[in-house]
């Protein structure tokens, strides 16, 4: 797309253009470009000198043991979260796209919570199920249940995905939502006339009408469990107990900060780059394509 | 609906019920926790109803601080979060706007190579860059500076996306009549397209002003004096002691203050909100 219209000027479009892209190279491609030659390099512990390397820090990196468990629980953290707010959001979505009198309140009271800051959202939580005096694990506890998110892994990484589930459910409320809105509901009644009951018009005309919009939130959800549970992880757990809730995002943060091994944490961050990217170049081709059946 | 069935609609108004009781609940227990004591929050059986302490609470948190933890009081940083995401917000608007107008509007050598300088920064989010970035922040002096908070999360390849696909929707039209009345760049672009651009312009404020106010990681790591934290890198700090001693019913209010401007926005601005989300997500 072009415009046919247009200004000559020579020099204006740089000037226009010379904010944007000095933040640019001072604050994106200078830091990228010196994670990928940092990953190459061994600093000294004052950081006074370094030495090239080549590529032992990956070397090094894909023979530790904690990264592969860091990417094991980054892997089961995305499919709980994505699977599960996935999953009952569309199960919200399908029954506020019901001709109900009150579904817009119901839609202003179900996306309110896309603005609690994951950190906060970490906070309630945390809160909700303290062993010692969450509202909600105090009866879990009094059923003999021991119930334990500061000392047990499995109840800690629980808890995280819970929090990250609820905050997640709002913003694939709405656009599931919208997506709902916006099949023709004349295929619906088609299909009711065929004879088709709710459930049967469900599976196989709305769910595959609502392909495009799945598989873009699949993505998002994927990238959002990546980034942006940080604050979650850092305010329920700070990665741990024993690691268990870390995942590679907060294992770049813990290792370049706590353990100061910034030529690793460099190495983890270009790995990381290359798996947004893959992400990225998925979402556009098959975003742009439209996956429908 | 195709067939009315009066059990579908009481099943839906069942299940959305739920859904909204299991949205409010962590905020609703927040809530009711900011306005009780100390003790009865932390002996385990806190009410579900609220208490009678909330001025007292609210008071010592805005003004006061934690009286274990000696930390800033959170009034300082309701101040920080504002000028931090407000400045977020108008600095990554300023910045949109006037790149996407020099890429759809004007013809010159490496239009596309700047284009995609800035498209291809969609894939770098300061997660993945944290250490160099910080190295980069703390070599121009800007760490707990409102500078160091602000510039290196205002460029971003959304707001010019946005921007150019509404400037392709613009017709032709009007910049052909604005330069047969004489109009220059500068003129068409103050007098025809930014009147234009309001509805957008406010939409992706307010989609920015919430992911400014909730940054997490790049604060906590540039800003190395309480005085200069945001509120929510400050509410975990209240807890970093994770026991019983930690004043649960202080943190708790702050909780809720750090959540008030987003959700308040979110609520009162909502389909600018629903606007602004749908289209930097196209």
């Amino acid at each position: 797309m072009e415009k046919s219209a247009f200004f000559n000027s020579k020099l204006l479009p740089y000037l226009l253009l010379v904010p944007q892209l000095v933040i640019k190279f001072v604050f994106f491609y200078w830091p990228a470009s010196q994670a990928l030659w940092q990953s190459f390099l061994r600093e000294d512990a004052f950081g006074l000198s370094s030495e090239f390397i080549g590529l032992e820090n990956y070397q090094a990196l894909f023979a530790e043991p904690q990264y592969y468990k860091a990417m094991l629980t980054t892997v089961v953290f995305s499919t709980l979260v994505a699977a599960l707010s996935l999953s009952i959001a569309l199960l919200f979505a399908t029954q506020a796209d019901k001709n109900l009198k009150a579904a817009p309140a119901y839609k202003t009271f179900m996306i309110w919570p896309y603005a609690v800051a994951p950190a906060v959202a970490g906070v309630l939580w945390i809160f909700m199920f303290q062993p010692s005096l969450g509202t909600l694990a105090r009866p879990l506890r009094a059923m003999g249940f021991d119930w334990n998110p500061l000392l047990n892994g499995n109840h800690a990484l629980i808890l995280v995905v819970m929090a990250a589930v609820w905050k997640q459910i709002s913003y694939n409320f709405l656009f599931f939502l919208a997506g709902l809105q916006s099949i023709p509901k004349s295929v619906i009644e088609a299909g009711a006339i065929d004879g088709a009951g709710p459930m049967r018009r469900f599976w196989t005309i709305v769910f595959p009408l609502l392909s495009p919009t799945t598989f873009f939130l699949l993505v998002v959800n994927v990238v959002y469990v990546f980034f942006d549970t940080f604050g979650i992880i850092d305010a329920v757990t700070g990665g741990g107990p024993a690691g268990a809730t870390t995942t590679m995002v907060y294992k770049v943060y813990a290792d370049g900060r706590l353990g100061g091994d910034l030529g690793g944490s460099a190495a983890q961050s270009v790995v990381l780059m290359v798996i947004v990217i893959a992400l990225t170049a998925i979402q556009f081709r098959y975003v742009e394509r439209k996956v429908q059946y | 609906m195709v067939e009315h069935r009066p059990w579908n609609d009481i099943i839906a108004y069942a299940i959305l019920t739920l859904g909204v009781f299991i949205v409010a609940f962590p905020v609703y227990l927040a809530l009711i926790a900011s306005t009780h004591d100390a003790a009865t929050v932390v002996g385990g059986n806190m009410p579900l109803s609220p208490g009678g302490r909330a001025p007292e609470n609210y008071y010592r948190a805005v003004f006061v601080g934690g009286s274990r933890t000696s930390r800033e009081p959170v009034g300082h940083m309701l101040t920080n979060s504002f000028i931090s995401a407000i400045g977020i917000a108008v600095g990554k608007i300023f910045i949109s706007i006037l790149s996407a107008y020099a890429v759809v509007y004007f013809r010159f050598p490496f239009r596309k190579t700047a284009f995609w300088i800035i498209f291809v920064t969609l894939m770098l989010p300061v997660e993945v860059r944290i250490y160099p970035t910080y190295k980069v922040v703390s070599d121009l002096q800007m760490l707990d500076t409102y500078a160091g908070l602000i510039l290196p999360l205002i460029a971003s390849a959304t707001g010019t996306l946005l921007f150019r696909q509404f400037f392709m929707t613009v017709p032709d039209e009007l910049l052909e009549a604005s330069r047969i009345d004489g109009a220059g760049p500068f003129r068409f672009f103050w007098d025809t397209l930014l009147p234009l651009s309001r509805t957008t312009i406010a939409a992706l404020f307010v989609i920015q002003f919430i992911y400014g106010w909730n940054q997490y990681l790049w604060p906590l790591l540039i800003t190395t004096q309480d005085s200069m934290q945001t509120i929510v890198t400050g509410i975990k700090k209240m807890l970093t002691t994770t026991d019983e001693l930690a004043e649960w019913q202080l943190a708790m209010a702050t909780a809720v203050l750090a959540m008030l401007p987003p959700v308040a926005v979110v609520v009162f601005m909502q389909r600018l909100f629903v606007r602004g989300l749908v289209e930097t997500e196209k």
